[in-house]
Formats: structure tokens, sequence, C-alpha cells
């Protein structure tokens, strides 16, 4: 493989938190050399020709994303790995952390395999696929984590369907503890939350919707929490999504149990009252909470008291969505409207570029146990070249992904990838 | 004139001059179907379908009569029974209604929002019978209508609703209606039958009913349905009308020419006495009834005018 050279470019360093201007050198798919703006270029030992000419814009390791819905196995009619690929190319993500919530789901070394095999043939991507915690799901049986942690498995999470058995998900945590494995919890009250499709307040009122209190999203983490006190095992709470909650999370944490949580893009950029006039693209699980709740998040992530930003992408089609809102189907994809979408915690002065990242690459690699994330010599020369400030407005039908529900579709919007590198490899550059 | 809607879909669109506009025209028709020929062609030539997703007599008979006095062609499509069942969307079905050229559709449906959402894929005038908990706009203007004809206005008067706010349309809609006219709204249930936020919605409150109905000038009951009854939501039927049922010991709170409503069908001896519902000095439940058929008639009309006119301006006639 030929060596690469970007230079001219604003690096971003989330481990080291920092912004600064100059060049990379890239050497046999990895970042050999991270070099200041006063190094002379000329020297011999830089690639003459294959240089990449950054103009001034942001490089940083290229985005891990937890929680991707690929629907291969079993609906490749919403979204193919191909297709969920060229989408997290274009969209800066270098690394798909797939969800088993298929059809089949994911929950055996051979339906792993299948998946591992797909994303390698079909996606431009890494893949870093996800197991079930429970055999289908179900929450009865747990699944076979030493053969799927050897086939690949980098996490284990039964998606939103709750385990509502404690004594079956104890015993799963403390298998899973004695394997080191992670398990990744949807904290959701399953009884509280039944048949909910907004978050209770004035707008759920107003538009009379099944409404869920944001508390059933604290019961559910503390009856999380409480499992990972008593088994020890390492836990990773898929969403946070309401003030109510933080606190208890804060507090897991202060006592030292391995504790880390994430947030959807959707919950740091959008509150309830966008659903408006029913528009089912703003379904999503959990629900759209109020605005105070979002900013609660967004300085939650600021803090580092929420590790990880992910997209939660959930392709849905047309027939699935265009529903009454309480019978349309949750979800929203987000693959390439994560990052521009990220934009607008930056624009808004509320974090920088290296607390994003710390958020979008390197919390997500480190708590998987993967090498991208990280802007250091030896690390995986997965990286996304972007420029912050460039405006557009969003068009729902250029979108790469088979579906095009996203809540972004006709926003003005800030921030474009410009090319995004897996391996030292092109994968994506914007015509 | 002024009334620019183009479906009525929910109070929430409707400015207070729209709905001065409506009730004056309902006014009208009261006289009109207090004759002995009761009959006029404003609608002649148009196709009014009656979509009722979710059971329905009274609602649907009204705008049936409606519909018929003022010369349209009515028909009544039972959608429970019909593809529906055969997993045809409301979509689908919407658009092979909307290929046969209705001029009006009138629709109830079990899920708040699907009216809205069948709207906005047929050409013709949609008239929302109820969607789910969300709104049932004609019941809140035959409301409007009722209580202007017995108070003489319908602006700074004190009014309680009572019983099962959360679940009801009725409430929803008579809510953002009275509001709109400047009225004080009050609103009595328990706590478990009460939706969250209510008091931003500029309403007062109230757990306790003989506080709840402290001089005010109309009381509504709300319709309490029995699958709410099993001990989900309350204990028991008894309970209920013991605390939030209207009788005449309770209705004593209220100013002594305080009126009655309810919006049907009543469960006697559940929300309401049933002496106390057929009272005529107090209860103008019938009234309701009556005026009902006026609204859905002014209604229909408003809308058919707001499209015609439309339609002179791009220079077609319909």
């Amino acid at each position: 493989m030929a060596d690469l050279l970007l230079t001219n470019a604003r690096l971003i360093d989330p481990e080291a938190g920092t912004l600064t201007l100059g060049a990379l050198l890239v050497k046999d798919g990895r970042i050999n050399e991270i070099l200041t703006q006063d190094v002379d270029l000329n020297d011999k030992r830089f690639p003459a020709g294959n240089r990449v000419d950054c103009g001034g814009k942001c490089l940083a390791p290229g985005i891990v994303d937890i929680g991707v819905k690929v629907c291969e196995p079993g609906e490749r009619h919403k979204e193919s790995f191909r297709t969920a690929g060229l989408a997290a190319a274009a969209g800066g993500v270098t690394t798909m952390v797939t969800r088993p919530d298929t059809i089949p789901t994911v929950d055996t070394p051979e339906t792993l395999e299948f998946t591992k095999r797909r994303g390698a043939e079909m996606a431009p991507v890494r893949i870093a696929p996800m197991a079930s915690l429970t055999k289908d799901r179900a929450g009865r049986e747990m699944v076979e984590m030493g053969f799927l942690m050897d086939a690949g498995a980098v996490a284990f999470s039964d998606g939103d369907n709750v385990v509502t058995d404690n004594k079956v998900l104890s015993r799963a945590m403390t298998y899973a503890r004695g394997l080191g494995a992670l398990v990744m919890g949807h904290p959701q009250d399953p009884g509280l939350s039944k048949g909910s499709a907004v978050t209770s307040g004035k707008f759920a009122s107003l538009r009379a919707l099944p409404a869920v209190s944001p508390m059933a999203e604290r019961m559910g983490l503390e009856r999380d929490l409480a499992l990972v006190e008593m088994t020890g095992v390492r836990y990773h709470a898929d969403q946070i999504s309401t003030a109510v909650a933080l606190p208890v999370l804060e507090r897991a944490k202060a006592a030292g149990l391995d504790v880390t949580a994430g947030v959807s893009i959707h919950h740091l950029t959008l509150n309830d009252l966008d659903v408006g006039d029913y528009r089912t693209f703003f379904k999503v699980k959990p629900p759209l909470r109020s605005e105070d709740d979002r900013v609660a998040m967004v300085e939650a992530v600021a803090s580092g008291l929420i590790d990880i930003i992910c997209s939660m992408h959930t392709p849905q089609d047309e027939e699935s969505k265009r529903l009454p809102y309480e019978e349309a189907a949750s979800g929203a994809v987000a693959l390439e409207t994560l990052l521009p979408a990220a934009m607008r915690l930056l624009h808004v002065g509320a974090i920088d570029l290296p607390t994003l990242w710390r958020a979008l690459s390197l919390n997500p690699a480190k708590r998987l146990g993967l090498e991208g994330g990280r802007l250091s010599v030896g690390a995986p020369a997965d990286l996304v070249l972007f420029d912050p400030d460039a405006p557009f407005v969003m068009d729902r039908e250029t979108l790469r992904s088979k579906s095009k529900n996203t809540p972004f579709d006709g926003q003005r919007m800030q921030g474009r990838v410009l090319r995004t590198f897996v391996g030292g490899t092109e994968v994506y550059a914007r015509a | 004139m002024t009334f620019r809607a183009k479906h009525l879909l929910g109070i929430e669109h409707l400015a207070p001059d729209e709905i001065t506009t409506l009730l004056d025209l309902a006014d009208q028709y009261v006289d009109l179907n207090r004759r002995d020929v009761k009959h006029s062609d404003t609608l002649a030539g148009l196709t009014q379908i009656n979509m009722f997703f979710e059971n329905s007599t009274r609602t649907q008979a009204s705008f049936e009569i409606a519909g018929k006095r003022l010369g349209a062609d009515v028909m009544n499509m039972a959608m429970q029974a019909s593809s529906v069942k055969k997993g045809e969307t409301l979509i689908d079905t919407a658009l092979t209604l909307n290929a046969m050229h209705p001029d009006l559709l009138v629709v109830r449906h079990p899920h708040s929002g699907a009216v809205d959402l069948l709207a906005q894929k047929v050409n013709c005038a949609v008239l929302n019978a109820g969607d789910g908990r969300h709104e049932h706009p004609t019941q809140a203007l035959l409301d409007a209508l009722t209580i202007r004809r017995a108070k003489g206005r319908l602006h700074r008067l004190s009014i309680a609703i009572c019983g099962d706010i959360a679940h009801s349309r009725v409430a929803r809609s008579n809510i953002l209606l009275l509001g709109k006219m400047e009225n004080r709204v009050r609103l009595i249930g328990p706590p478990t039958l009460m939706p969250s936020g209510m008091e931003e919605f500029g309403v007062e409150v109230f757990e306790d009913m003989r506080k709840g109905l402290k001089d005010v000038e109309v009381v509504m009951m709300l319709r309490l349905q029995k699958e709410r009854m099993d001990g989900g939501f309350i204990p028991s039927e008894r309970e209920y009308y013991h605390r939030y049922g209207l009788d005449p010991e309770k209705l004593s709170y209220a100013k002594s020419d305080a009126i009655i409503m309810h919006p049907g069908p009543m469960n006697r001896g559940v929300e309401i006495d049933g002496v106390l519902a057929d009272d005529i000095n107090r209860s103008v439940i019938q009234e309701q009834v009556e005026m009902g058929v006026a609204v859905r008639m002014a209604a229909m009309e408003l809308l058919v005018r707001t499209r015609r006119e439309a339609a002179q301006e791009q220079g077609v006639m319909v």
C-alpha cells in the first residue's frame, strides 16, 4: 500500500483534547507520523505523489458508531450492508457496531459469522458486530457468550427488548462478568413505558398520544445498575435521554462501577415539540424528550458524564412510517446526518470539537476494545476529513441508505464530510 | 364571512372569528331544522362519505342527517367491516375513496392524528368526527352553540368539565374552544384520569368536585368508558359515582342557574344522576343533540364555500 500524506489539516486529537494545524503521514494503513506545520514537507521520507491538501479543514479519527441497525439478515428492503456501509462512509463513520435485532436475531456464532462476512464483502467500512444477550432476545435463556466472543462479538444486547426477569438478567450478567464481556442495556421500565409513543407532558396531552414519564428511564437504569453492582459486570447504557436519570448514573460512576452511557444524536438535537402535527419521522425509541432534558444531555456529554454519542441508525420503509403516530414504527436513519447534526452542538458553543470526538470516536472504541478512535502514531488510519461550517439543506432523497426516514429532511445544516479513509484507503470523497 | 379552513380537523386550527362565523350560520340552520320542510340545496350534487373506523350511532346519524338536509348524496361506510380488516392501510383506503371524487369526507378513527394524516392525502374537505383521544371539533362547536343560546354569550363564563379528561377528545376540543373564546375553564376528575401538564393550557384543575363546581355557570359531564372502571384507573363504579357523579347535592355548589351538559351516551348512575339528566330546567342534553345537526350543516357548508372560492380564484368550477 502506497504511503499517503495528508497536509494542511486541523487535526482533532480526542485523547490529548487538542485541535492543531499539521499533517499526517499514513504508512501500511496506520498513522506513521504526526507532523506540525513547521516540518519541511519536501523531505525525502514523504511520498511525492500520494498527497491530499486538506485545505485547512478538520481531520479526525473516524466515528465509531455503537448501535447501527443494518436490517440484514431479514429486512434487506430497508437496508443492506452495502447501503449502510456507503452511508457510513459518506457520514464519516469508519466502524459500524451493528445491532443484533435482525430477523433472525444474531444469537449464535453462525449468524454472527454471517454478518461479519457480509459486512466485510459489502461494506467499505469496518463492522464490529454485537450479539444478543438472550436467545431470540426473548429474555429467557442466555446466548453462547463464549463462542460468540470467539467469533468476534464486541458486546451483548437485547436492544429495546428489556429483560424483565431479574433472575435471568443477573445470571447472564454474572456469566458475562466471567468472560469480561460488555453488556449493553436499554434502561426503560417495561411496565411504565408499555404502549407509549411520546414523553408525557403538555405536548403529549395536546396531541393526545399515549405517553411515558421520564421516570421510566430512571427506574430501568436503577434496576440495571443494582444488578451491575451485584454481579460486577461491565455495563453500557445504550441511551440516556432524561435529566432524572443523570444523578443515578453519576452515583454509579462515583461508586466505581464499570459503567458507561450513551445518547443518540436525536436526543441531543431535537425535542418532543418537533413531532408537531404527528410527524412520524420524529418517532424514535425512547421518545424525544423535553427541551430541558435535551439541554441536560448536551451538558452531560460536555462534562463527560455521558460517554458516547451514537446515531441509533434505524431504517424504516415508507409503509412502516405512513401510519397514524401510535401505529407507526420507531427509529430514524442517521449514519449520514450524525456528523452535521453534531456540528449544531459545536456552532451553538455547547461542545468543542475534541470533546465531541471523544464521545463520537475515542470513547466507543475504548469501551469496545477496538483499535480506532485515536489520532496517534500506530493507530489505524481510519480518518474523516470534514468542513464543520459548510452549509446545506438536507434532502432525504440524497441519502445513501435504502430507507429515507430522517427527521432532518428539509432542515438547514452545517458540516460536510469531504473524505473518509478506512485503514488508509479512501472509501468516500465528496464529488 | 371569515372562514378560511380547508378542513375541519380540530379546534386547534380555528381562529375565534371562524368559530363565531360557524356558530352564526348554525343558528340559522336551527331555524330551518324546526320547520316542516327541512331542506336546502346548498350541497346539491355533492357527495359526502362518512367513514367510521370506530363504532358510532349518534355522531354518524347526525352527520348523515346534516348532509341530507343540505341536499348532498350521503354514503355511510362501516370501515370496521371492510378492507381495513383485509390489511389495507389507512392511506390506501383514503386514496381509493379519493379516486371516487367525494366532496366531503367525514372520518372517525381510533388513533389520535389519523384524520390529519388522511387529510394530507385527499383532495376533498375532511371533517374530523373524532380521532382517538385527540379532537372532536363538531362536538365542541355544538356545545358552544348550546351554551351561547342558553347563556346568551360565549365569553367570560365559568365552565367546569368533569370526569375522564385523559381519554376524552370531547374534553380536549372543548378546552381549546372555550379557551379561545375567553372563558374560565375548570377541569374536575381523579388524578388517574387527568392528563399531565393541563395547568399549562390555562385551565384550573380540581380533584374535589364540590370545590371545582363552586359558582360555575356551566357543568359539562363526560362519559366514563366501561373499560376504565375495572380498577385500572378508578377502584369501582360506585366509588366513582360517590366522588365524581353529578347529583343534586354536588350541583348545589354551582350557580343556581347553571346548565348541565353531557355529550352522550350517558351512563345514568355512574357519572350523572338520572333524574338530574332529565330535569328540563337544568339539563340541555337534548338541545345539544339538536345543535349537533345544525353545527354540522354549517361546518359542511362553510368548507364547501371555501373550496368553491379557492376554485373560482383558479378559474375552475366545482
